[in-house]
Parts: structure tokens; sequence; C-alpha cells
């Protein structure tokens, strides 16, 4: 199914998706990758703030190529997500509903989504020129240093994902081959 | 003796460092328009309808085709009558990495140590590659490789009695755990023989021959073939979401072996699998 979803992307925004759907997101989504979750976690450990309120939020594992001059960001496609697998659970327990990225996730996530009633989207792969038309403000908000890897605030219109695991755990990686498969 | 200055080998670098990275090699473009028409699962025919529409946008707008330009791999060719002048030509390759990834807007994903993790910045150092053949040219081949793909490739030290059965294993193998994570359909590079290093380097040198090229070969091809057939058979698909078009194109390099072993390298790319050659 197609849908329109705008954030903050509540829980109750969530239960509705399954997997399969195809969304395409409006509002404000914020990047991080490996480094950036890692200083995170360092921050949440020693009870430091972050970088953007958890609550309601969507994460985009993404580092995107530098901007033309007019464009607010430059190549824009997702990372592959299992590299976050150690973190995330941590995350999605202090509120983050949404992740988009690419690629397999492990059981410790998946428990953690059904837990929290989140969504795993993917982005396609490999898009990442197609995908920065969907995003129309970024703005670094943390870890500046990190260069492609510093957190953003992204503002995206339209932005097509697709839920891979639904809020009840459902893993479309996992029963889409299948279907396909000639063996 | 012909005198090349590594200065043109620096503005050579730089300037196919932002081509590979804008687009692709007309033998991969094609293979994924025609992908886009073979595929049978309609989500595979949308997310294929929007990897073309991807190249489009990245080709109009000088925009990278993805944001991961990876890390750049050099290979040179340097024939034994050229006299290489004015500077070291390593440091010629790395400034023209330097001024590519600087003036295409490319991304600089290079750290320092793989330990401490700091990035250099400006995404060098390239891996460089050299061969020293006959004749009087410089062909130079510059492939930046994302590593969602590289991440999942794989090398294995078979035994003899494993044969050609065990190879096919080892591919498939690698392919399926590769699955979704390496930004499918994919191109697959596979080595055979050699030793430890030599293979690996097969199988990244498999993957910058043209798409519609086959082996000379009869048994290499007829592995080819028979490879994709049934990487194809996966159901893996169009972004790991399922579908009939999981690879787009897949080579084999060999290369003599000893006695007691039988190495299998296979290197997976995604559908950017950049490359771009000049000779001078
Ligand atoms: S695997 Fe290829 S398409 Fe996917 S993110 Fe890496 S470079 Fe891009």
């Amino acid at each position: 199914m197609d849908c329109r979803i705008s954030t903050p992307f509540t829980k109750e925004k969530a239960a509705e998706l399954h997997i399969g759907d195809m969304v395409y997101l409006t509002g404000t989504i914020y990047t991080a990758r490996d480094a950036a979750h890692k200083r995170m976690m360092e921050a949440i450990r020693q009870g430091r703030p972050l970088p953007f309120d958890l609550h309601n939020s969507i994460i985009y594992y993404m580092g995107p190529t530098p901007a033309r001059d007019g464009r607010p960001i430059g190549s824009a496609g997702p990372t592959t997500a299992g590299r976050m697998d150690a973190y995330a659970p941590t995350l999605l327990d202090l509120g983050e509903t949404g992740m988009i990225g690419k690629g397999r996730r492990n059981e410790a996530v998946r428990q953690a989504v059904i837990r929290n009633g989140a969504v795993y989207f993917a982005a396609i792969g490999g898009a990442g020129a197609l995908l920065s038309k969907a995003i129309t403000s970024a703005e670094v908000v943390a870890y500046e240093d990190l260069g492609t890897e510093a957190v953003r605030k992204l503002t995206v219109q339209e932005f097509p994902v697709i839920v891979v695991m639904d809020s009840k755990g459902n893993d479309l990686y996992e029963i889409a081959a299948s279907k396909y498969c000639t063996e | 003796m012909r005198e090349i200055n590594v200065a043109a080998i620096t503005s050579c670098v730089r300037q196919m460092c932002m081509d590979a990275n804008y687009h692709l090699s007309p033998d991969m473009q094609a293979r994924l328009f025609e992908a886009a028409e073979t595929e049978q699962s309609p989500l595979g025919r949308q997310i294929l309808e929007k990897l073309k529409e991807n190249l489009e946008i990245a080709a109009a707008d000088q925009i990278p085709i993805c944001q991961d330009t990876g890390m750049a791999v050099v290979f040179v060719e340097v024939g034994q009558e050229v006299h290489l002048t004015g500077g070291d030509v390593s440091s010629a390759i790395q400034e023209g990495v330097r001024r590519g990834y600087q003036d295409g807007y490319l991304r600089k994903s290079i750290v320092r140590d793989p330990l401490t993790r700091v990035n250099t910045g400006d995404n060098t150092p390239a891996v460089i590659h050299y061969t020293i053949v006959p004749g009087e040219q410089v062909r130079i081949t510059v492939a930046p490789k994302g590593f969602g793909s590289e991440n999942k490739s794989r090398l294995f030290m078979l035994v003899p009695a494993d044969g050609v059965d065990g190879v096919k294993k080892a591919v498939l193998q690698t392919v399926r755990e590769a699955g979704p994570n390496a930004c499918p359909p994919m191109a697959v590079g596979v080595g055979i023989g050699g030793n430890f290093e030599k293979c690996a380097c097969l199988a990244k040198q498999a993957l910058l021959i043209p798409t519609d090229q086959q082996s000379e070969d009869p048994q290499i091809r007829k592995l080819e073939q028979e490879l994709l057939a049934e990487i194809n058979k996966t159901g893996i698909g169009p972004a790991g979401l399922g579908g009939t078009v999981t690879a787009l194109a897949l080579h084999v390099k060999t290369y003599p072996t000893h006695i007691a072993g039988l190495p299998v390298a296979v290197n997976i790319c995604c559908h950017v699998n950049r490359h771009e050659t000049m000779v001078l």
C-alpha cells in the first residue's frame, strides 16, 4: 500500500504500517551513522544531552556527499543498517520510533522494534541522487568534525521509503526472497 | 623511450574520479535498463525504474550516483618503454584522487588508521596496483568501490577436491549472505586460483570486464553463465525485496595455482559498478 506520513512519527502512526508498504515521508528526520551513534551512546552513558530529542524521532543512516551551490545536500542514499545494530535498541528504548537504512537487522533490534512499536524502513540503496531531490534542507546540528558523519537535521518532502520491519517485528527481507526463489 | 610527465597522470585521475561517480559505463547501464524490463516482481520493477531515474539525475546534475563514492582503486599499467618524469608517480595519483574528490563534490570516506579512525579529509590514500607491460603507453583505470558491497566480499581457500561445485557453493553462499546489504542488483567478480592475495586481485579485476564480454575459455564461459543463472534463482531481487534479477553481471578470472590449493575470491559489487579508463 502507498501512504503519506508526516513527522513527528508517533507510535500510533507506526502501528498502522505493514511490511511492503511504500511510504512517502514529509517533515523532519535526523542523520547519524557509525561514528555519530558511538558518540550518542557515550553521551547517554555519561548523562549528557543528545543532539536532538529522540522522542518520536526518525534516524536516517546516511552520510551525504557535499552539496553543490544552490542545493541543500549532495547524493543522499542509505548506508547498511546492520552496523548500527549495537546501538539501535538503546535509542529505540529512549523514544526513537523510526530508522531508515538498508539491509538486515539482528534479533536484538527486532525485539526492540516490537517492544517499542517502532518501524524500520529501507530507502533504495544506490539511489542517492534521486533521494537528494526529496530533501529540501539540511543543517549540521552536532559533531561537525565528523564531516559526512556529522548529525544533520533534514527537512524532507515525500521522501520514499519501504517498510521492511513493521511494529509487530515482521521482516520483509525474511520472506521476500522465498516468493521468487526457483532453486 | 617515451617521456610522460606525471602531471598528466594527476589530471587524468582527477577527471576519472568524477566521471566514474556521475555515470555508469554504457554496458553496465544497459544491463540495468534490461533488468527493469525483465524483472518479474512489480515492486522490483518499481525499484529498478527508480534506479534508472537516479542515473538520469546524477548525469544531469553532476552529482554522484551513490553517496558512497568509495575508496578509489587505481590500476596502472606502465609500458616498459615509458620514462615517467616530473616527480613521483604514486604521489601524482594520490594528488589526482585528492583533487577529483574535492572538485567533484565527492564524499571523503577514508580514515587514516583503521583502529583510531580519523578521516583524512580528502579521500586519500587510494589503493594503487601497478603492472609493468610491454609498449610505450600508460593505461590507468579508476574504480571507486563502495563498502556496503565490499564488506560482503569473501575469500575461500578451498582444496582441489572441492572442484567446480565447491567454487559454485562459495559464490552462492557469498551472494546469499550479501543479500539486501549489497544494494542488489549486484555485479559479481570471481577470482579462481593464484594464491591468497592474487586471487582477491583477480576478483576485483573481474568486476572491470565489460558486462557484454564473455570469457574466451569455454569452460569458464559456461561457469559464468551457470553462476549468473543460479544467483538469479535465489529470489533476492532488487534491493533484496524479492525478484528475479539479483545480479546484472558476473565474470570469472583465473590464474595457475599450487597443486594443494583452490583459492576462490568473490568480490561483491552493487549495481553502481564504477570504473573509468584512460590511455596516455
Ligand atoms: S553498496 Fe553500492 S549502491 Fe550501496 S551504498 Fe555502497 S556504493 Fe552505494
